[in-house]
């Protein structure tokens, strides 16, 4: 369970480290969004060097963002697998009743890994380098126009760091829960599929029944100490907009326009 | 055949290669013989947790060997048929009753031998002894575990560790949110299991008093290394080390060097209450008291 990079957040002082969360989330939203767009070799290879270049100014190994792509390995295969043999059109190389092997389908699997991969790798920058709750408060001063709307942007903002914070402290739990039914003999990662699932029972029923309990703690040590909902809180953190920031957002912004321009207009 | 533990040049990192890689445990050897009971003490951190998942193969050592009985375990050992280790030691996790799931107690205890190929009859009248010996009344046996209070929660645990016929038994910090009486009633279960059944004890603790009242061997650990082992004798007769390594002394041992402050006489610092009392009453009916 240790092993899992995936939403990690490794402390640093590199530059993507120091920039403001709004900015990291607005430009990671951007860059997933043009993904979308990109749809031939250099479109994609603008996307690839934007990416290359931030992994580069986070000053984390580029080994490390690869370890973190490791447990979706299974997913991308299967969707891979599903555009390789259900993409139809184009040339056909091989095929065996309704499975068909086209240039399509593979242009397709080609693309949609790409887009995996690029989509996986953006967000993992951020989750990398900005702490669980930076992210919340850069939600909620994103979410903050919609407040005029009566949106309970503050309680969302609670929700979400509160979630946030005990992902760790589940993982961990989960570890110590799975180590003591190990200790009883149970195998995990063996058998058939249905073994498999027998096996998760004893974690998640452990599981469950501490985080409710957890919960009701909270709850009630945060009545404790005079907790309200909805009122106007002020912010130990304060967000500031530096020049790394506007600096960051001149070259996504320009790349990005680059790959739209690239795609309708070249 | 009895199963002696081995640790030679231990050493253990957590997430090896990666930026959190840590060193957890440095350069471990020591020796669990069988029958014998063995106290772990040291400072949050300082690896006790870690060492004693060693204990079943939970973890392998990043280098050197652990040898359980006739298996030996290092770093390249697979994880596969590790199982029959898991059976010969019993492991109690810190606040086991989070390990409880089942529907009803006597199912949670029935569980683990279950896991063993032990048929679901005969597990469960293994669990029914096993109830009995923690103590549990046969009246729960029916119930939710969830449904039980905390100190029952971690008898059904303990219970459920215990059906699995262990022949070494690790306990990590069993009495850890007890009151004192549910503290005493788990520690004279472990004393009367090494007694009756011949279990080899592995304790972690915090309770000095514990250590000098139940332990005949002790393994001090601090920053993953191991810092001193021997007898409690031996560890609690140098009290200014122990404060170093923010440890304590037990009571009754605290308490003699009190006294001897005040001019009482000790051939042997006593560790438990009763050989503190033997050594202080010949001095009082004397009359010499010290500061006449």
């Amino acid at each position: 369970m240790n092993k899992v990079m995936f939403g990690r957040f490794i402390p640093g002082h590199s530059w993507v480290h120091r920039m403001d969360p709004r900015a990291k989330l607005v430009l990671s939203f951007l860059y997933i969004a043009v993904v979308f767009f990109a749809n031939d070799v250099w479109t994609y290879a603008i996307m690839t060097l934007l990416l290359l270049l931030s992994v580069a100014a986070s000053k984390i190994p580029l080994r490390v963002y690869i370890r973190g792509l490791l447990p979706l390995f299974w997913l991308m295969i299967f969707t891979v697998l599903i555009q390789v043999f259900f993409g139809a059109g184009g040339h056909v190389y091989w095929q065996w009743g309704w499975l068909v092997v086209s240039q399509n389908g593979l242009n397709s699997a080609g693309l949609i890994l790409m887009r995996f991969v690029l989509i996986i790798l953006v967000s993992t920058i951020l989750t990398f380098t900005t702490e669980p709750l930076e992210i919340a408060d850069g939600i909620e001063s994103l979410l903050n126009p919609l407040r005029k709307l009566h949106f309970p942007v503050a309680t969302l903002a609670l929700m979400l760091s509160l979630a946030l914070r005990f992902v760790p402290t589940l993982m961990d739990e989960a570890e110590k829960i799975m180590n003591a039914q190990r200790s009883r003999g149970v195998d995990f990662g063996e058998g058939g599929l249905r073994q498999r699932i027998r096996t998760i029972v004893p974690i998640l029923i452990p599981l469950f029944v501490n985080a409710f309990n957890r919960a009701v703690d909270i709850s009630t040590a945060m009545e404790a100490r005079g907790y309200q909902d909805g009122e106007n809180r002020t912010k130990y953190r304060q967000l500031k907009w530096h020049r790394v920031d506007t600096a960051s957002l001149v070259i996504y912004v320009v790349s990005l326009s680059a790959v739209i321009v690239l795609r309708y207009f070249i | 055949m009895a199963t002696d533990i081995t640790f030679e040049q231990v050493n253990y990192s957590y997430q090896a290669g990666t930026p959190f890689a840590v060193q957890a445990l440095k350069d471990i050897n020591l020796k669990i013989t069988p029958g014998s009971f063995t106290a772990v003490i040291g400072q949050t951190g300082s690896g006790k947790s870690t060492l004693i998942q060693h204990l079943n193969a939970l973890l392998k050592p990043s280098s050197g060997t652990v040898t359980i009985g006739q298996r030996v375990i290092t770093t390249e050992t697979k994880n596969k048929h590790l199982k029959p280790l898991r059976k010969k030691v019993g492991m109690v996790f810190q606040f086991p009753e989070n390990q409880l799931f089942e529907e009803t107690v006597l199912k949670d205890i029935a569980f683990g031998p279950q896991n063993f190929g032990v048929s679901e009859t005969d597990a469960e009248v293994l669990a029914k002894r096993m109830a009995g010996e923690v103590g549990l009344d046969g009246s729960l046996l029916e119930r939710s575990p969830f449904d039980l209070s905390g100190g029952q929660m971690r008898r059904v645990a303990i219970a459920g560790v215990l059906a699995l016929e262990p022949e070494v038994l690790v306990l990590d910090e069993p009495t850890a949110g007890l009151d004192p009486r549910g503290r005493l009633e788990i520690m004279t279960l472990v004393t009367r299991l090494r007694e009756e059944q011949g279990l080899t004890i592995v304790l972690i603790t915090h309770q000095m008093d514990d250590v000098a009242n139940y332990a005949d061997h002790v393994i001090v650990m601090g920053h993953g290394a191991l810092l001193k082992q021997g007898s409690p004798r031996v560890i609690f007769s140098d009290p200014k080390w122990l404060q170093e390594h923010q440890l304590g002394l037990p009571s009754a041992t605290k308490f003699a060097y009190e006294l001897q402050q005040g001019g009482f006489k000790f051939d042997h610092m006593p560790l438990t209450v009763t050989d503190l009392a033997d050594q202080i009453a010949p001095q009082l009916s004397k009359g010499a008291h010290p500061h006449e």
